[in-house]
C-alpha cells in the first residue's frame, strides 16, 4: 500500500467532514467578504448606498487591473513585480504623446487618443520584453522582474527628468471620468477585463496552456505546448494591464509622474493570494482575484465609514494575507 | 528480548469507515527475521505496519510485543519498547549534518549546551555498530540517496530499534543505491534486529526475507519461508490468479505489415548513429541497463532531446522533428517514464490533462475550445480505459497510481498515433493495475499502432514483446525474436556484453 492510496483509503469514507473543511479552504475568500459586506452594511447607513458601492468599484479599477492580469501570470507559474513601474512609465508616454501632439495643430483633435493607445501599446511592449527576457535567460521571474521594474522606473524618470507632465486637453481626461448611464467607465473596463481574461482562462486553448505552464511545465512541454511563448505572453498580459491602469491614472489626474504607482504590484499580488489563487502556481481563477481587491476596498472604505483608525487598517490588511497565504499552504498539504 | 516472537498480532482488525482494512489478522514474526509483507495496494500492509508502530490503533485484537500485550497510543510508546520506521520517503533534517540526524531527539546536553564529545562518541558507537563510515559532519542533502538510508538506519539503531519496519524503502531508490540498501539490511539481521519489510518489488523480497506473509483484501493468505516461494506463487496467491494469465498471448503481426517508424543514422550529443524500424502492430521491447540510453532514444525520437542528423520516417514519409510539437504531429507519442514529474499535470482534472496534447483539434476560430466535441471523446476513454471513479473532473491527484497511469495513456489514446513509445508504462503501480495496461498496449498493436515499449522490468519485456533491441552505451547492440527463443538470460547478456552476464552484481538490481 502507498502512502497516497493510504491516504484514499482513510480520508475517502470521512467525506462530511473533509468536505466541509475544504469547502472552507476553497471558499473562504466567498465567506469573508459576504461576512465583512453584511457587517458594514449594518454599522454604517452610508456604506450600503448605490453611491458609495459604484465609489468602492471605481476605486478598485486601478488595482483592480493589475491584479487580474498577475492571476494569469501567476497561474502560469510566474510573477510580476515591474508592474508598478510599467504603470508609471505607460502614465508617462501617455501624458507625453496627448501633449506633445496636442500642440501640432493639424494631430491636435486625435492627440487625447493618440495618448492613450501610445501609453497602452508601451506598457504592452515592455511585458513581452519582461516576460522574453524571463523565459529565454531562465531567471527567476519574481527577481528578473524586480530588476526590470527598477530599470524601467528609472528610464520614466530620464524621461520626465522627475517633472510632472501636464496634459491640458480635457478630453485626455474623458477615460477615467466620463460616465455610461452614471456608472464611471473605470467600471466597465475593469469588470469588462474580469470578464474577458475569465473566458480566455476558462474557455480557450489558451488559457489551458496556461494552467499547464504552472502546474507542470516539464509535461506541458512534452504535451507539445511551448512554455516559453505562453509564459511570455503572461507578462504582456500583465504589461498591458498595468499599462491601461497607468494611462487611466494620468487621464484621472491629467498628470504624467515618474513615481506613480508605486507598491501597486505588490498590492495587486496581494489581492490575487487573498482571493485564494494559489502562488505555486497551476490553479486560481479570476473572481477569487476580483473578490480579492473587493475585500480590501470593502476594508479601506469600510473602516473609514466606521471610523476605525487608519494605522489598524494596515494591520489588519496585512493580517488578512497573512492569513491567506496559510490557507493556501494549508490546501496544499492537504492533496 | 529472549521471546522467540519479537511481535505477535492476534486478531488484529481494522476498519476506517466503510473500508475493512484489516480482518482477524494473525501473524507472528521470530526475533531476528526479516519477516517480508506483501500484497496489492490496498491488501493492509501498510496499516498492519502502522498499527505495529503506534501510529494506528486496531479496533479490536491483541497486539503482543516480546510476551507482552501493548497498547501504543503513539509512535513514542512504540519507539519506548524499540520499534522504529523507515518509509520510501527520506524523513531527514536535510539542511543538517548526519551527526545531528542520527541523535536527533537524543541530543546530550548539560544546561542545554550540547555536549559535542559525547555526541561524537555515542556516533562512532553507533558507526562502529552498522559499520556504515559516514562522516559525521556533512549535510544530509549532499549524500546519494542510499547514503541518506544509511543515515535512517543510522539513526535507528541510535534509537537502539530492536524491530524496524521498512515500508518500500527502496521504491525510490536507483538500482544501484538499491543494492547497497539490501546489503544494510542484510548486516542489521546479522546484528540480531528484526526487520518487517514491506515492497512491492518481488524478488528482492525473496532474495532477502526469511519469511513472508502474503496478505489481499485486508486478510492474510498465508504466511510461509520465504525458500517455499516463487514470484509466481506469490502473485498468484495476492491476486487469486497465476502469473501465466497476465500477459495475454502473443499475436505477431504479418511479415508484410507496414512499417510505422523507420530510422537511419539517427544522431546526436549521445547518439552516433541508430538505425531502427518499428512495424504497424508489433510491439518492439527497448532493453538495456538504466542508462544505456533506453529513454534518451524515447526522449530524441519524441523532439524531446536535440537531433543531429540522420532521417526518420513515419508510415514510409520523411518527418523532420524538431520539437515535441512536430513529434506529435508526425503522429509519434510518448508516453514518459516519470508519470508525476513529466507525465501528468495533477492538480489539473482528468479532462484537461487528456486533452492537453490535442486542443488544437477541439479549438474553433480564436483557439475556444467545443466543449461538446471534447466531452464526448473524453467519456468514450474514460470508459474505455476504465478509469475509476469514472468522473472526468475530477483532479489528477485525487486518483490512485493505476488510475493516474491510464488517464496518462487516455491523454495519449485520444487520437491514433502511428508510433506509440511507452517508457516503464507500469512503474510504480500495482499488479491488478498492471496486467490492464499489458492488456491496453496489446490491444493497441492489435488496432495497427507500432508500439517501442522501453522497461526495467525484464518480464514485462519478455511478456509482451513481439522483439527486443537491446541497448548498451547509447547503441542497439542486439535484436532478438520475440518468441519462445527469448529469455531473460540473452536479453541480460547483451545488455552487459557477452560474457559478464554472470558476475556482474547490478543483474539482480535489474531484474527486480
Amino acid at each position: 500500500m502507498t502512502t497516497a492510496d493510504n491516504v484514499q483509503v482513510t480520508t475517502a469514507p470521512a467525506k462530511p467532514s473533509r468536505s466541509v473543511s475544504k469547502l472552507l479552504l476553497d471558499y473562504g475568500i466567498v465567506i469573508a467578504f459576504a461576512v465583512l459586506f453584511i457587517v458594514l452594511s449594518f454599522e454604517s447607513d452610508v456604506f450600503f448606498t448605490v453611491r458609495n458601492q459604484l465609489n468602492i468599484l471605481d476605486q478598485a479599477q486601478q488595482i483592480g487591473l493589475m491584479a487580474i492580469a498577475a492571476t494569469v501570470v501567476i497561474i502560469a507559474g510566474g510573477f510580476d513585480l515591474s508592474m508598478g513601474a510599467i504603470f508609471a512609465m505607460s502614465g508617462v508616454v501617455a501624458a507625453f504623446v496627448a501633449r506633445d501632439l496636442g500642440e501640432v495643430e493639424s494631430f491636435a483633435a486625435v492627440a487625447p487618443y493618440a495618448g492613450w493607445i501610445a501609453g497602452i501599446i508601451v506598457g504592452t511592449l515592455i511585458g513581452l520584453l519582461n516576460g522574453a527576457l524571463v523565459t529565454v535567460l531562465r531567471i527567476n521571474t519574481f527577481v528578473a522582474t524586480l530588476a526590470s521594474g527598477i530599470v524601467i522606473r528609472g528610464m520614466a524618470l530620464i524621461l520626465t527628468q522627475a517633472e510632472q507632465i501636464r496634459v491640458s486637453d480635457r478630453t485626455f481626461q474623458s477615460l477615467a471620468r466620463g460616465e455610461i448611464g452614471g456608472v464611471r467607465n473605470t467600471i466597465f473596463i475593469w469588470l469588462g477585463f474580469a470578464l474577458l481574461m475569465t473566458f480566455v482562462l476558462t474557455r480557450t486553448r489558451f488559457g489551458r496552456y496556461v494552467f499547464a505552464a504552472g502546474d507542470n511545465p516539464e509535461a506541458a512541454r512534452l504535451s507539445g505546448i511551448n512554455v516559453n511563448l505562453i509564459r511570455t505572453l503572461t507578462f504582456g498580459i500583465s504589461g498591458f494591464a498595468a499599462g491601461l491602469s497607468g494611462v487611466i491614472f494620468t487621464s484621472k489626474f491629467l498628470l504624467g509622474q515618474n513615481d506613480a504607482g508605486q507598491g501597486t504590484e505588490l498590492i495587486a499580488i496581494a489581492s490575487v493570494v487573498i482571493g485564494g489563487t494559489s502562488i505555486m502556481g497551476g490553479e486560481g481563477a479570476v473572481w477569487r482575484t476580483v473578490l480579492g481587491v473587493l475585500l480590501l476596498r470593502l476594508i479601506e472604505n469600510g473602516f473609514n465609514l466606521i471610523n476605525v483608525d487608519t494605522f489598524y487598517q494596515d494591520v489588519f490588511q496585512g493580517l488578512i494575507i497573512l492569513f491567506a497565504v496559510a490557507l493556501d499552504a494549508m490546501r496544499h498539504r492537504g492533496t | 528480548m529472549d521471546a522467540e516472537y519479537f511481535v505477535e498480532a492476534r486478531g488484529i482488525s481494522k476498519r476506517f469507515f466503510a473500508v475493512q482494512a484489516l480482518q482477524d489478522i494473525h501473524v507472528a514474526v521470530k526475533s531476528g527475521d526479516i519477516h517480508a509483507l506483501v500484497g496489492e495496494n490496498g491488501a493492509g500492509k501498510s496499516t498492519l505496519g502502522k498499527i505495529i508502530s503506534g501510529v494506528i490503533r486496531p479496533d479490536s485484537g491483541q497486539l503482543i510485543v516480546e510476551g507482552r500485550v501493548v497498547h501504543y497510543a503513539a509512535p513514542r510508546d512504540a519507539l519506548h519498547d524499540g520499534i522504529t520506521t523507515i518509509t520510501q520517503e527520506i524523513s531527514l533534517l536535510s539542511k543538517q549534518t548526519v551527526l545531528d540526524n542520527v541523535l536527533l531527539g537524543q541530543e546530550y546536553s548539560r544546561a542545554g549546551v550540547l555536549n559535542r564529545n559525547r555526541m561524537i562518541q555515542r556516533f562512532n558507537e553507533v558507526r562502529e555498530l552498522t559499520g556504515f563510515d559516514l562522516a559525521p559532519d556533512v549535510k544530509v542533502n549532499t549524500l546519494r540517496m542510499a547514503d541518506q538510508k544509511k543515515v535512517e538506519v543510522m539513526q535507528a539503531v541510535a534509537r537502539n530499534a530492536r524491530l524496524i519496519i521498512m515500508d518500500e524503502p527502496t521504491a525510490m531508490l536507483s538500482d544501484e543505491d538499491t543494492a547497497t540498501f539490501l546489503e544494510i539490511v542484510r548486516q542489521l539481521k546479522a546484528m540480531g534486529r528484526t526487520i518487517i519489510y514491506v515492497s512491492h518489488f518481488l524478488k528482492e523480497v525473496l532474495n532477502l526475507a526469511d519469511m513472508v506473509t502474503i496478505m489481499r483484501n485486508g486478510e492474510i493468505v498465508r504466511t510461509s519461508p520465504t525458500v517455499d516461494e516463487t514470484p509466481d506463487t506469490l502473485i498468484t496467491a495476492m491476486l487469486g490468479k497465476s502469473m501465466a494469465q497476465m500477459y495475454p498471448p502473443k499475436q505477431f503481426p504479418p511479415d508484410d505489415a507496414p512499417i510505422a517508424l523507420s530510422v537511419t543514422g539517427l544522431r546526436s550529443s549521445v547518439f552516433r548513429g541508430i538505425d531502427l524500424e518499428v512495424r504497424a502492430g508489433e510491439i518492439a521491447g527497448l532493453a538495456g541497463l538504466v542508462g544505456s540510453g533506453r529513454s534518451r532514444l524515447a526522449r530524441t525520437l519524441f523532439g524531446a532531446e536535440e537531433i543531429t542528423g540522420g532521417k526518420i520516417f513515419v508510415s514510409g514519409e520523411q518527418v523532420h522533428i524538431h520539437s515535441t510539437q512536430d513529434a506529435i504531429k508526425a503522429g509519434i507519442y510518448m508516453l514518459p517514464e516519470s508519470r508525476k514529474e513529466q507525465g501528468l499535470l495533477l492538480r489539473q482534472t482528468v479532462r484537461h490533462n487528456i486533452t492537453l496534447p490535442h486542443l488544437r483539434d477541439i479549438t474553433s476560430l480564436f483557439g475556444i475550445i467545443r466543449g461538446q466535441r471534447e466531452l464526448s471523446r473524453i467519456d468514450e476513454l474514460v470508459a474505455a480505459l476504465n478509469i475509476q471513479p469514472p468522473v472526468p473532473s475530477n483532479k489528477v491527484n485525487t486518483l490512485s497510481g493505476g488510475n493516474q497511469q491510464k488517464t496518462l495513456f487516455g491523454k495519449w489514446l485520444f487520437d491514433q498515433p502511428k508510433l506509440f513509445i511507452v517508457d516503464e508504462p507500469t512503474r510504480g503501480i500495482d499488479v491488478g493495475a498492471k496486467q490492464a495496461i499489458y492488456e491496453l498496449i496489446v490491444e493497441l498493436a492489435k488496432q495497427g499502432m507500432g508500439i517501442l515499449m522501453i522497461s526495467s522490468e525484464i518480464e514485462e519485456i519478455l511478456g509482451l514483446a513481439h522483439r527486443v533491441l537491446v541497448m548498451r552505451l547509447g547503441e542497439i547492440v542486439a535484436e532478438l525474436p520475440g518468441d519462445e527463443t527469448l529469455t531473460e538470460d540473452k536479453v541480460m547478456r547483451a545488455a552487459f556484453g557477452t560474457h559478464e552476464a554472470q558476475d556482474v552484481p547490478e543483474t539482480e538490481a535489474m531484474e527486480r
